[in-house]
């Protein structure tokens, strides 16, 4: 599904990502932990394909295809969804018309009509249900002024319908209570299957125990240090980093 | 000859035609000379600093169209809000068009300013409000002087106007150039509510400069809902100046938008007399090329416990330059003054650009005013987010500046107004982003 071979990334000249290897096979979950600073959210930005990041080095294939010179849309269509950290207000485009306006241009992308309406309306509502969100939900502005949860909780919902073939779920877990937390959690994991993927970004073990990661690896000063099961989620849980700096270190 | 000049002329050979023996006439004359005196503003006028008239003076305009023009309604249909029922006064190349026009006298009059200036039976109500807002200075002196035909509203007390109002100005490109300057008054009394919307469309390249001057008055508890649409063709020029007297506890908003034209320039002048009023002014304005938006405000709070609102937008592409200039004028006894101001501005290309001058006179030592202005461009990460979705470059900076415009909209109250707007915003972008804006 997707393979990143001695991946190098800069923002402002200042390097990041210093020479990341990853592969990830379809019907896999991958966590990808690490301390502060050590460069997961610039990872998932640059396979999402943010354009302030420059890569100086290496590749990165999506089902053998170099992405590297797409355009976050062009990825979008391709099957990459990145769930963000700190999702954007807009005020004015419900939900619901974000959605109809994000799948019709993907549809449009491959050749397609637009999905009828009816068609749609239909999908929204057994994806809302999916997340346990309310109808009201899907009227109000995206973002805008949604709880934490809220905003998480939608990320999800965007996955739900636009059916990614790799899903990167940054931070999904911040700032979600534990309700919250099972929900998303509970949604991700009747959307994964055998054709597509999922990388989970985090900081804690905690959401690992509702979405079991097939491999776990931490991320420090730009290069995966560690690799593992979901054992080394919890050793980490119990130990912290400091071994591992210290590791990498000596 | 220059336009001065040609102005001057043209008001002799109008003395010709109208009746002088009037007092309609001797405002008349006495603003002429104020206009002959003044001459255009130029950029040494501090009010006029980033707004250059000069070359919009230039052309050769006609001041009376040598013939009467028809056009068809389903030809100007789309210039309408046709989707409710509505009164309609309208004018071709100045003139007044029946066949296009919905006027009433039934309970409330919906008229020709034209016949409001030379029937007895409007004479007191022009002798009471004709001129008694409007400004003497120059360019509002030179309409003045040539006061013939616009719109004429007056809504006795405690009627509610279920229609909105639409008022019309075609021009057909008969002549080469034109020179318009309509007139409009709107008296709304006690405890009434009225909601008008007001237009300049012009429907060849043809040079078109309009002129207008509408002087409203609400009295006591009225509510007036104004909304101008200016989305004219390239050649076309507006300056457009409104003045609006306010009693107490009356609410009024006017709201403007900014789509196209050559050179636009808003004089919207507010004054506040009387408690408990509320004033809101609010704007959106888009556009590119060279084209030329300047929003000149003034509110001014005269007596205690009274709110003005103004929340004005501007996108700017291409070439364009916006301006913003407002005055917030509190008087010593406007004690309880609530007055906010916001202006801001996304600038989409290097070469375009925005002056804009928040300005505060504030004489009471007890009130709130606030007043912010920004200046940016769409922000990348907000801009990622939407392209992640699968959204392509354009329609994602469409929906981005949609966004920022939006709470101006949320203020209009008719909602086939507020549906056409949206739907000239996604033309404006040039987007068809599978749901109206």
């Amino acid at each position: 599904m997707l393979k990143i071979n001695d991946l190098r990334a800069s923002v402002e000249d200042k390097g990041i990502l210093k020479g990341i290897n990853l592969e990830v096979k379809a019907g896999e979950v991958h966590a990808i932990m690490g301390p502060n600073g050590s460069g997961k959210s610039t990872l998932a930005a640059v396979v999402a394909g943010k354009e302030e990041y420059e890569v100086t080095g290496g590749n990165i294939l999506l089902e053998g295809q170099d992405i590297e010179e797409l355009a976050p849309e062009e990825r979008a269509h391709k099957g990459v969804f990145l769930s963000f950290q700190y999702p954007v207000e807009i005020p004015g485009v419900s939900v619901t018309n974000f959605m109809k306006t994000a799948i019709n241009e993907s549809r449009k992308a491959k050749g397609l009509n637009d999905m009828p309406a009816n068609e749609m309306l239909k999908l929204i509502r057994e994806k809302a249900e999916l997340l346990e969100i309310d109808r009201k939900f899907l009227s109000r502005s995206l973002n805008q002024g949604f709880s934490g949860g809220e905003k998480k909780r939608n990320e999800i919902f965007q996955m739900a319908m636009l059916e990614p073939k790799l899903a990167i779920l940054d931070e999904t877990d911040s700032g979600l209570d534990i309700d919250a937390l099972r929900i998303v959690a509970n949604g991700v994991n009747k959307l994964k299957s055998n054709d597509n993927a999922v990388i989970v970004i985090t900081h804690y073990q905690r959401l690992l125990d509702y979405i079991v990661p097939d491999f776990v690896h931490v991320l420090y000063d730009g290069k995966i240090v560690k690799s593992g099961g979901k054992e080394l989620a919890h050793e980490l849980e119990e130990k912290g980093y400091d071994w591992i700096k210290e590791e990498v270190n000596a | 000859m220059d336009l001065k000049e040609k102005l001057v002329t043209s008001f002799l050979a109008l003395e010709n035609r109208v009746n002088v023996d009037s007092p309609i006439h001797d405002i008349r004359s006495e603003a002429m000379k104020v206009f002959e005196n003044l001459g255009f503003p130029s950029k040494k006028d501090e009010a006029w600093k980033y707004t250059a008239l000069n070359t919009i003076l230039k052309h050769d305009y006609s001041v009376f169209p040598k013939q009467e023009n028809a056009i068809e309604y389903k030809n100007v249909k789309k210039y309408f809000i046709h989707d409710i029922d509505t009164y309609n006064i309208v004018f071709i190349d100045g003139k007044y068009s029946s066949h296009l026009s919905q006027t009433t006298h039934d309970g409330i009059d919906v008229c020709l300013m034209s016949a409001a200036l030379n029937k007895p039976k409007y004479r007191l109500v022009i002798e009471n409000y004709f001129n008694k807002v409007a400004s003497k200075e120059s360019i509002t002196s030179l309409n003045t002087a040539f006061a013939q035909e616009g719109a004429y509203i007056h809504i006795p007390k405690n009627k509610v106007v279920e229609k909105p109002i639409q008022v019309l100005y075609f021009s057909t490109g008969s002549e080469e150039a034109l020179i318009h300057q309509p007139r409009s008054l709107v008296v709304v009394d006690e405890n009434s509510h009225v909601q008008i919307i007001e237009r300049h469309q012009s429907l060849t390249d043809n040079p078109v400069l309009t002129n207008s001057v509408t002087e409203i008055f609400a009295n006591k508890r009225a509510i007036v809902d104004y909304y101008k649409v200016q989305n004219d063709n390239q050649n076309a020029s507006l300056i457009d100046n409104t003045f609006i007297n306010q009693k107490r506890e009356s609410h009024v908003s006017v709201h403007t938008f900014s789509f196209g034209g050559k050179l636009i320039r808003n004089n919207l002048n507010f004054y506040q007399n009387g408690e408990r009023i509320d004033s809101t002014l609010k704007g959106i304005t888009i556009i590119g090329e060279k084209q030329h938006v300047d929003h000149n405000t003034l509110v001014h709070h005269i007596e205690p416990n009274c709110e003005s609102h103004q929340d004005y937008k501007g996108i700017f592409g291409d070439r364009s330059t916006g301006v913003f200039n407002g005055k917030v004028l509190v008087n010593k006894e406007a004690q309880k003054t609530n007055a906010f101001q916001a202006n801001n501005n996304i600038l989409l290309d290097d070469k375009a650009s925005i002056n804009t001058k928040p300005q505060l006179e504030i004489f009471a030592d007890d009130v709130k005013c606030s007043h912010g202005c920004t200046i940016g461009q769409l922000d990348e990460s907000a801009m990622f987010y939407l392209k992640s979705r699968g959204i392509p470059q354009k329609e994602a900076k469409a929906l981005l500046m949609y966004a920022f415009a939006n709470n101006v909209l949320e203020s209009v109250k008719i909602p086939e107004m507020k549906q056409r707007i949206n739907k000239i915003i996604a033309h404006k972008l040039g987007v068809n982003i599978g749901f109206d804006l």
